[in-house]
């Protein structure tokens, strides 16, 4: 409980923007055309909000797994979740997330283990700030 | 905006293939969104999608009606019901209330009477 991980540092690639805006359905230009986004003042296509999951996977996947998190993956499903944003970020950013297990609650026949995730650029703004919940349901 | 109002209401059908196509792009491939068999041997009436999938459709129901991204600043949802592929997805949305330029919207996103993403609450800049 209160475990910090180690922070990962994620580079934004124009074409994983691309990508990701495609599978989610953006239609939004500065998603996906560089001349919009610099059109719009951006320095390249900017990420849509929800991008934060793949910034953040290589954070919060490990701690999923941490033995001493103790978290039983198979059983697991995802309860709710929460982002809070901060500057945009553009394709050519580094954002750096740090991860902290913040908490196991006992409910009846589930248990809910929260993580919060801190990301911030690479001129040190907080970008996003995560709170993952997920349920485990109790064996038998 | 103003509380009351309802905001554009978002509809989108994923296609058979999204979940493959989410999960290359999301990194995420647990396999009950991607292995028909493996869901249903644990109890899943198929692959289902993925909630942050169905999350990411809530966002962009609050970014197409605020006028971009940069305009999107919190975002809390409940997963519940298990989306599928192949059957259309509503996000509706309702201003709740405003404070100091942020207007805070009530929002979630059905399939049919499935609620996949409930008590959804926004925060949008509206200044």
């Amino acid at each position: 409980m209160g475990k910090i991980f180690a922070p990962v540092t994620y580079a934004v690639g124009r074409e994983k923007v691309r990508e990701y805006a495609h599978a989610v359905g953006e239609t939004n230009p500065l998603h996906l055309d560089v001349e919009a986004a610099r059109a719009a003042g951006h320095r390249d296509v900017v990420a849509p909000p929800m991008f934060a999951v793949v910034y953040c996977a290589q954070s919060i996947f490990p701690a999923l797994f941490d033995p001493e998190v103790g978290l039983d993956f198979a059983r697991m499903v995802h309860g709710a979740q929460e982002f809070a944003w901060g500057p945009l970020v553009v394709a050519g950013d580094e954002i750096t997330t740090e991860c902290e297990h913040t908490g196991v609650a006992e409910r009846p026949g589930l248990r809910l283990f929260t993580f919060e995730t801190r990301s911030v650029n690479q001129d040190g703004e907080r970008v996003c700030t995560g709170t993952w919940t997920n349920i485990v349901r109790e064996e038998g | 905006m103003e509380a009351g109002d309802t905001l554009p209401e978002l509809a989108v059908t994923p296609d058979k293939y999204l979940t493959y196509r989410y999960a290359g792009a999301s990194g995420d491939f647990n396999p009950i969104h991607i292995d028909e068999e493996f869901a249903r041997s644990v109890g899943l009436p198929g692959r289902i999608l993925h909630g942050l999938w169905s999350m990411a459709q809530v966002a962009r129901a609050q970014t197409e009606a605020a006028g971009g991204p940069e305009r999107l600043k919190r975002l809390s949802v409940q997963f519940r019901g298990m989306g599928v592929p192949e059957v259309e997805l509503v996000v509706t949305s309702t201003v709740r209330e405003l404070r100091d330029g942020v207007a805070v919207v009530d929002t979630e996103a059905k399939q049919g009477d499935t609620r996949v993403v409930r008590r959804g609450e926004a925060e949008i800049a509206v200044s």
